[in-house]
């Protein structure tokens, strides 16, 4: 159930700008479908947690976020995760280009 | 017990102890259906309006299953953005923590019932700073 992501991640200008997308339904109790949407996303980077976010229903399906870190130089790690109401979660890690 | 079972056993202890940290999600405030007790369930009640909060979100979406919002905080020491779109029936979209080596800044798609205000809340030394962007929805984006 848990779909692709896709991350990118880019230094310019003394700041890293992250653009990760999820593939998740995002299902609100609206739909007349049962309710399933991510709850925590965590950013981290070179393994130190920098972003952490709740979330709820109200995001779009397959959310996309840009965040953006202090610093950061060619080949940074960068990971992020979801977990969502039904405990599925999945993990990204990319390079900073 | 066997060596393959105690193997299992605690490969699913540190699988789930990850799992277990990540998942604080504030039921409450999530929960609540009024922006007022949104906004209280995340200790916000008595944010001063401030001009050093930048939503950039377009007047008119025509589509409220997808209105792009840009969030920016230039309020000093902001350390969490909340985000609360006052006519949903579930008014708070999310609270994003910005620790050491992160900027105050988020850009993300929501759902939009309605017309509405949107309200980002800035979370800064203790105080909490807000700023509303009204934004005008064509079709209704909640059967998403």
């Amino acid at each position: 159930m848990a779909g692709p992501m896709k991350m990118r991640a880019t230094a310019s200008g003394g700041t890293t700008e992250v653009r990760v997308l999820m593939t998740h339904p995002m299902t609100t109790a609206q739909s007349g479908q049962a309710l399933h949407f991510i709850q925590n996303v965590t950013v981290k980077q070179n393994g130190k947690t920098v972003i952490e976010a709740e979330i709820s229903q109200a995001v779009s399906r397959n959310p996309v976020f840009s965040f953006r870190l202090k610093g950061g130089a060619k080949g940074d790690k960068i990971e992020v995760s979801w977990l969502d109401n039904k405990g599925e979660t999945n993990t990204i890690e990319t390079a900073v280009a | 017990m066997t060596r393959r079972s105690s193997l299992l056993a605690l490969l699913g202890f540190l699988l789930a102890r990850p799992l277990g940290a990540l998942a604080a999600w504030n039921e409450q405030a999530f929960g609540a259906k009024t922006a007022a007790d949104a906004l209280k369930g995340i200790g916000a009640s008595g944010a001063a309006p401030s001009k050093d909060i930048v939503i950039d979100a377009p007047q008119i979406a025509e589509n409220g299953a997808v209105v792009p919002i840009e969030i920016s905080s230039n309020v000093p020491g902001t350390s969490a953005i909340a985000v609360v779109i006052e006519k949903n029936p579930f008014p708070l979209a999310g609270r994003f923590e910005f620790k050491e080596g992160a900027l105050p800044f988020v850009k993300l798609n929501v759902k939009m019932g309605e017309t509405s205000d949107v309200r980002v809340v800035a979370f800064a030394g203790g105080k909490q700073f807000t700023a509303t962007r009204e934004i005008k929805v064509t079709i209704g984006g909640c059967g998403g």
